[in-house]
């Protein structure tokens, strides 16, 4: 399902990132980076979360010059159990709150839903935010924090950091295109230490429907931009598009997870993950490229992988999902 | 693709473990930290004038405070990534696992936190422990008669 939209244009974005993120190579395209701990002087790991999340809203809103109270919607994910962090966000603003779910996809859900609502004149603007951190996240799905496991390479490390963008009517430099609701696809991958798998062809999936229900070909983007693949999920992608749709991406496309870091230099294996690493690399260094007018034309795709632990104990397969979402430089 | 068909064509794009790389490290790193054990008991009981099984239980809690500590420190989890299985299967590996889970729940507090949770990774050795110990100790008396 591919939706068009003639209205929605992103007024401003804001990126708040830890100290993995700040020693990789976007340190200068982040807002705020916090390189002390993963506390940012909270007591815990998930309320170094809520931190995160709070500061990029705010950021946000002191960038824009708009107040709280002219804010129509907000919408929020994260990673942890019952999207706490997105919840108790919330309550400290007076905003209409939509709280929502796609893992490691949630920044284009969001957006999608978003630009829905803007696009249909419901409402006028509205945040879109999403938030990750390592350690909440290996908590909330993995062992403790300090108990050590040999990891294989194709693992992923999540990235510490909070994201937020503003959608409005007015018009600006850079619209939202149109965008391609994801399927949920399952192609029998167990291995939580090789999510890029996982999600590659939820990946291509999307790609593929986007391209063919816009009429376009992949060179049509200056750039196609996956969340969180990973060095071999970004490999096993291309080859996936090449053998079951005859496409070959291989020319204008990346993943935010092997921008993000420098994966022969940082501890991270094989990249960056997690909802922020998408929302992160796209806010800030994909809009400053496209101030710039160095990409025009660029095709994000977050993918996330829609697994519970629970389900994983009790052997199932791991879902994914990907959405797509195209934005465009307004030429004048 | 099929699921089949595609779990074979991933196959091809997925680094193959370097098993026997990391079972020599293991081998190595286990034996030496047996090594190491076997100095302990033998200085223990030429320190403390002990017999060697007392010696030996002193040995196994020089180990679980080491281990402990190290991981209290962050250090513990830094070296099993490099030194692989050799410091988990040991004992070890067990006053690591429940010490990470001691200080990964401390935040939720004593009872529901650290209470509930620190035999979150050990439980299962524990529990099976106790049954294998069970089972042996049976097959024991029925074989040899106690």
């Amino acid at each position: 399902m591919t939706i068009t939209y003639k209205n929605v244009y992103i007024n401003n974005a804001s990126t708040i990132a830890g100290i993995y993120e700040a020693n990789g190579p976007l340190k200068e395209y982040f807002d705020k980076t916090y390189t002390k701990d993963l506390y940012f002087g909270e007591t815990s790991w998930e309320h170094a979360e809520i931190k995160l999340l709070k500061d990029s809203i705010d950021l946000l809103l002191k960038k824009t010059k708009f107040k709280e109270t002219d804010i129509n919607l907000l919408i929020s994910g994260d990673l942890q159990n019952q999207i706490a962090s997105s919840d108790y966000m919330a309550r400290e603003y007076n905003i209409p709150f939509l709280g929502i779910y796609n893992a490691c996809a949630t920044s284009s859900e969001g957006l999608i839903i978003a630009s829905t609502f803007i696009d249909s004149k419901k409402v006028n603007n509205c945040i879109v935010s999403t938030v990750s951190h390592n350690t909440s996240a290996e908590k909330q799905y993995r062992n403790p924090v300090e108990y050590g496991t040999p990891k294989p390479e194709t693992a992923t490390f999540t990235v510490t950091g909070a994201a937020s963008i503003l959608l409005t009517n007015e018009k600006t430099n850079i619209r939202i295109e149109s965008a391609t609701i994801g399927k949920t696809i399952d192609k029998g991958t167990k291995d939580v230490n090789h999510m890029g798998a996982v999600m590659a062809p939820a990946a291509a999936d999307t790609i593929y429907r986007h391209l063919t229900d816009m009429n376009r070909n992949p060179d049509y983007y200056d750039l196609i931009l996956t969340g969180d693949l990973g060095k071999y999920g970004k490999n096993i992608l291309i080859n996936y598009m090449k053998e079951v749709y005859n496409l070959d991406i291989s020319s204008n496309y990346d993943d935010c997870g092997t921008i993000i870091y420098d994966t022969d230099k940082q501890p991270v294996l094989a990249g960056g993950s997690g909802p922020a690493c998408s929302a992160l690399v796209n806010y800030s260094y994909i809009l400053t490229k496209m101030h710039e007018k160095k990409l025009k034309k660029v095709l994000i795709v977050p993918t996330g992988a829609l697994f519970s632990p629970t389900m994983y104990f009790q052997k199932e397969s791991l879902p994914a999902i990907a959405h797509a979402v195209s934005l465009e430089v307004v030429e004048k | 693709m099929n699921n089949k068909e595609y779990q074979k064509f991933i196959e091809t794009y997925t680094p193959k473990p370097k098993v026997f790389e990391n079972a020599l490290v293991s081998f190595l790193v286990g034996g030496a930290l047996g090594s190491f054990s076997e100095l302990l008991l033998q200085l223990y009981q030429l320190w403390f004038h002990l017999p060697r099984k007392e010696s030996g239980v002193i040995v196994i809690l020089t180990l679980i405070v080491i281990a402990s500590v190290l991981t209290a420190l962050g250090i513990f989890d830094v070296l099993v990534t490099k030194l692989k299985s050799a410091l988990i299967i040991p004992i070890t590996g067990f006053a690591h696992s429940i010490t990470s889970a001691a200080l990964e729940y401390r935040t939720e507090g004593l009872v529901l936190g650290i209470g509930a949770n620190i035999f979150k990774l050990a439980g299962t050795v524990i529990l099976y422990g106790v049954v294998s110990v069970y089972l042996f100790g049976l097959l024991r008396i029925i074989i040899i008669g106690g």
